[in-house]
């Protein structure tokens, strides 16, 4: 069976005029405004990688802030004024290093750190990356171009409950003297799901 | 109270119940170890149908080694897996 | 016909889709939606899962991101008693006469 990641034809159809026939019941009997809806629209879209990059690049040049982003996200993100929604799920932060790799799913549905991050991306919604990631994580990375040393240990965390994975990729080699601005752009949004690593100086030159 | 600590063994409670619940099939009846004890959450099993999730279950972080996960596996022999589950789905080995 | 639990070692030899789709405004504010009934107490992450986990595997996969998160918001509406069936079909047939 063809997955289908966006909506399209007869069933997009259907359920586009279902959506608006559920919003204006809603509407009609004063649970919500459109300005809500909308007003939250904007909310969501306001996260973006770029928030995360900012945060992460933070914790590469500042080890205690970076201490105290692994101990409690939620009060550190505070601190560069990123306040969550009080409905958002618990967030953490796992840090990729030498040793270890790290890499986010979710195979039940499709949680992601969306408070910080945004939406996720569509192939880590789609079937294909939620059913072979687990099973086969160094297979999934070369699909995304990242090969890692046989020695490293790759960690897959399949976020199945109330908590949300941000991953802190590794600082990339020579890249002692750049800003903080500058390292925030080698931080993609494939490096913080961890299928990927943060772009190193080499790779941006020659873009 | 918590019934397990950080480095307890433990196995995974094996079941499809006809309702909702977080436990992924492919670690259920497989063995890990606590890595991290995050105190207690609501239940999930409640929630799900609008209740309040009470009493609330301890949640954890459990480690696998991914060659106990899957036979066949092809990476490394140190490759793990990660993921949080509630303290109903957890059995002392 | 099994349900869909989680998808973890599911046999699945599709290479994975990377490219990206720029979201219909439609689907912008099924997502918001999502967020504001989240925040009116009636809806939580666990209801919304449950309710695209009670789809049958065809339905399952036949439906795009968005159009299951619509079937399942409207699941949880109707069970709470905020709307029925009826009246979303009758809503759905003036609005598509508006649009003739």
């Amino acid at each position: 069976m063809v997955e289908k990641g966006h909506s399209h034809g007869d069933n997009a159809k259907y359920y586009s005029l279902r959506a608006e026939a559920i919003q204006e019941l809603l509407i009609e009997k004063g649970i919500c405004s459109m300005d809500d809806i909308l007003t939250m629209a904007d909310q969501i879209d306001s996260r973006s990688p770029e928030d995360g990059a900012k945060v992460l690049a933070h914790a590469w040049v500042d080890s205690e802030y970076k201490a105290r982003l692994l101990a409690d996200a939620e009060t550190a993100l505070m601190e560069l004024g990123y306040d969550l929604p009080e409905t958002a799920p618990k967030l953490t932060v796992l840090e990729n290093t030498d040793d270890v790799h790290n890499m986010a799913v979710c195979t039940l549905c499709s949680c992601y750190p969306r408070a910080i991050i945004g939406r996720p991306p569509a192939w880590y919604k789609g079937l294909a990356y939620r059913s072979r990631v687990v099973v086969d994580p160094r297979g999934v990375l070369k699909e995304f171009g990242t090969e890692l040393d046989e020695s490293i240990e790759v960690r897959v965390i399949d976020s199945s409950a109330d908590f949300r994975y941000l991953i802190l990729p590794k600082r990339p080699a020579g890249t002692e003297e750049m800003s903080e601005e500058e390292l925030a752009k080698l931080i993609t949004q494939e490096s913080m799901i961890g299928v990927g690593l943060a772009v190193s100086p080499e790779q941006t030159k020659s873009i | 109270m918590a019934k397990f600590q950080p480095g307890d063994q433990v196995r995974i409670r094996v079941g499809v119940p006809p309702t909702h619940f977080r436990t992924p099939e492919y670690v259920q009846g497989k063995h890990g170890q606590i890595e991290t004890s995050w105190g207690p959450f609501p239940n999930p099993e409640g929630l799900a149908y609008g209740g309040d999730g009470l009493p609330a279950q301890p949640l954890y972080l459990v480690k696998f080694a991914q060659t106990d996960l899957w036979k066949e596996y092809k990476g490394a022999a140190q490759d793990t897996l990660l993921l949080d589950i509630y303290e109903n789905w957890l059995e002392t080995i | 016909m099994p349900k869909v639990h989680d998808r973890g070692g599911w046999p699945n030899e599709d290479p994975i889709d990377h490219s990206e789709h720029e979201m219909e405004e439609w689907e912008r504010k099924v997502d918001a939606l999502n967020g504001v009934l989240g925040e009116r107490g009636l809806k939580t992450s666990d209801q919304l899962r449950r309710a695209i986990e009670s789809m049958d595997l065809e339905t399952y996969e036949s439906l795009a991101y968005y159009e299951k998160w619509t079937a399942a918001m409207e699941m949880l509406l109707v069970e709470q008693g905020i709307m029925t069936t009826d009246e979303i079909d009758a809503k759905m047939k003036t609005l598509e006469q508006g649009k003739k």
